[in-house]
């Protein structure tokens, strides 16, 4: 296929003894949200954390626009500035105000003027409704209106495609949905993305495709989230699903 | 009591200060530019040179400042090398503070979660920016407390200075008390000069460790 | 090449006399440490007490430890109040007095940072199981606190160790002082002993403070 923003083929990943993915392939394509879910320990942090090149694989290969990603710090420099990624813990600079922490990746690893950099972020976080939050610290803002931040942060860069580490593991129930929200407008104005979530309702509701992974393999693959989760065709998926339920 | 006889004693004392400030800031200038760098060459795992930093820091950590002085001062010259007794007083206390600040800074870089360093990275920054944008105005904000403390330490320890016969509060005190006994005298001044000296430093580090531990970037 | 000392420590008794020496500083410190640990801790349990009075006492005295230079201290107690009161003090005992007031000043603080850092609500667990104070202090929180404390008071003895090393300054003849003794003795027949003696001097409390702050640094990372 044409569009393939981003693919993975046969990657491995190990700890120590403990193979996390042997041979994992996956496609993403442009404009596509893919929701990853599993049980804990599955790997699909991890899956980010390669993609994104924090962490070292064993074999296999990242293409990003079909071009292969090395492994050496520039290219993964720069293939880090078309993929934005989102943390569960939000990981904002706690020495910058709200503004400096979206400014900083833009204006000095971009290189961008700052007066256009501003004007984007502060429309930004007019849309996620933090823009009188501009001159706070991180230490005064609610998890919730920190991880806005982090995802206006990443969206500042421009980049291609954004992958979201649980980003609302860390929230308090009611505040889950404001975040969820945001990303809910993004995939509408056609967004790429790769989510990580325990959030089923919400993987139903945004997902283009579900993959559910266990023990770094794919058991189940659905471009259909709604016949999904209403009716999972594999054993284990719906083991998964059925312990969400407390019926 | 003789406040007339503290009262002729107070010029000698106020020049002690000066001579005790003036060494003490340079000694802590040194200090810090070499803590800084030492910190520096420890967190970033440099080869062979980490060794050295290492090897430096504990000793300079783990001997007195007195004896590092009679080092400097009594040793040095008898292999040709010689410093003045001003100068051994500084290079000694900037050797000493340097061994104390590197541990400060060192742990201050070390207490940065991980996660931060990859938070930067994901945004595109090579490993200079991360350093230089991320991790080090952290780890130096969570530094200052114990750069106050070290800041009181080695201003305390400029009291040995007078073993290497400079001129500061201690040796002014001793040698009036040698040439007119007047005990009690001396050692009153020489408890006042120390706090005059030393009571705003503590004052400006309590209050700093609280905002900063209260109320760190905000508020 | 001229001697530069070392050999004038193999001479006669030279070295046994330097070692002599470390050995009456590092008995003062040892004796200061002791005191400074068993007044430390009474010290700070008062400190973590509700009782303004004691909290301005406590206060005015770890200000005043912290401030003060050591050596500024052993001269007020050594040549200051054997004047004013007339009492003959010798300078052992001084220097004793003055570094179990420090150390128990240090100590004490540590004894409250960590009583303080064990949360409310381990005390409330604790008394919510029927206990009664003293239980809940015995079987329960000082417990918690003895694994933080013991690195921290293994540190204390390295900073004991260095700072007694101010003792020759009220003429008690320790390392330093013998160190010079034996430098001016040998002064016609190896007169750059200074370089071999001070080193050897300088690597002596090395290899004391330095094997214990090591094994302060590994418990305090093993139990944390």
């Amino acid at each position: 296929m044409e569009n393939v923003l981003l693919s993975v083929r046969h990657l491995r990943k190990v700890f120590g003894e403990h193979a996390i993915f042997e041979d994992f392939n996956l496609d993403v394509h442009k404009g596509e949200v893919v929701v990853i879910i599993g049980p804990s320990g599955c790997g699909k942090s991890t899956l980010l954390r390669c993609l994104n090149g924090l962490e070292p694989i064993q074999g296999g290969e990242i293409l990003l626009d079909g071009e292969k990603v090395l492994r050496d710090e520039t290219s993964i420099t720069k293939m880090r500035q078309k993929i934005g990624m989102v943390f569960q813990s939000y990981e904002l600079f706690p020495h910058k105000t709200i503004l400096d922490n979206i400014l900083l990746a833009p204006m000095k690893v971009q290189k961008r003027p700052r007066a256009e950099v501003e004007a984007e972020a502060l429309e930004l976080l007019q849309k996620v409704g933090l823009a009188d939050r501009r001159d706070d610290y991180p230490r005064q803002l609610s998890g919730g209106q920190k991880q806005r931040v982090a995802i206006v942060r990443a969206l500042c860069m421009h980049p291609e495609i954004l992958l979201l580490d649980e980003i609302t593991a860390a929230l308090d129930p009611e505040m889950v949905r404001e975040v969820l929200e945001v990303v809910l407008s993004l995939a509408k104005a056609g967004s790429t993305m790769v989510i990580v979530t325990h959030e089923m309702n919400f993987a139903r509701a945004i997902a283009d495709r579900i993959l559910f992974i266990e023990n770094g393999e794919v058991v189940e693959e659905s471009a259909d989230p709604k016949a999904f989760f209403a009716s999972p065709t594999t054993d284990r998926a719906k083991d998964f699903l059925k312990s969400f339920d407390y019926e | 009591m003789d406040f007339a006889v503290m009262k002729d004693y107070l010029p000698r004392f106020w020049d002690a200060l000066l001579l005790t400030l003036k060494i003490g800031w340079q000694g802590v200038l040194l200090a810090l530019v070499l803590g800084v760098a030492c910190a520096v060459v420890v967190h970033l795992k440099i080869p062979v040179l980490r060794r050295i930093v290492g090897a430096y820091i504990e000793l300079f950590r783990n001997t007195p400042l007195l004896v590092q002085l009679f080092f400097l001062y009594f040793a040095l010259p008898k292999i040709g090398i010689r410093i003045s007794a001003q100068a051994c007083g500084c290079l000694g206390l900037g050797l000493l503070g340097g061994a104390y600040m590197a541990e400060t800074f060192r742990s201050g870089l070390e207490n940065i979660a991980p996660i931060q360093t990859e938070s930067a990275q994901s945004l595109g920054m090579n490993p200079a920016q991360v350093f230089g944008y991320v991790i080090l105005p952290q780890a130096v904000t969570s530094s200052v407390p114990g750069l106050l403390a070290n800041l009181i330490f080695l201003l305390k320890e400029t009291s040995v200075f007078s073993t290497i016969s400079l001129m500061d509060l201690m040796f002014t005190a001793k040698d009036l008390i040698g040439m007119y006994a007047k005990t009690i005298e001396c050692l009153t001044l020489l408890v006042i000069f120390y706090l005059v000296m030393l009571l705003p430093v503590s004052i400006l580090g309590s209050f700093l460790e609280r905002r900063l531990r209260y109320a760190e970037f905000g508020n | 090449m001229q001697s530069l000392g070392i050999d004038v420590l193999f001479k006669g008794t030279n070295f046994l006399r330097l070692l002599g020496g470390l050995w009456v500083a590092v008995r003062i410190s040892l004796i200061s440490v002791a005191i400074s640990i068993a007044l430390g801790i009474v010290v700070g349990m008062l400190m973590t007490a509700k009782s303004r009075v004691l909290k301005v006492i406590f206060r005015v005295y770890l200000e005043i430890v912290r401030i003060m230079p050591q050596m500024v201290l052993l001269f007020v107690v050594y040549f200051g109040t054997t004047r004013v009161f007339g009492w003959n003090l010798n300078a052992e005992t001084a220097a004793i007095f003055v570094f179990s007031f420090w150390g128990t000043a240090e100590m004490g603080d540590l004894v409250r940072g960590a009583l303080q850092s064990i949360p409310a609500i381990q005390h409330e667990s604790a008394q919510a199981l029927g206990m009664n104070p003293l239980q809940v202090y015995g079987y329960v929180i000082l417990p918690q606190t003895v694994r933080r404390l013991i690195p921290l008071s293994i540190n204390l003895i390295t900073r004991m160790v260095k700072t007694t090393s101010l003792v020759m300054m009220i003429g008690i003849v320790e390392v330093l002082k013998v160190a010079q003794q034996i430098i001016e003795a040998n002064r016609r027949t190896a007169p750059n002993a200074a370089f071999g003696v001070f080193a050897v001097v300088f690597l002596l409390y090395f290899l004391i403070c330095w094997p214990i702050s090591r094994l302060a640094g590994y418990l305090e990372k093993r139990w944390s």
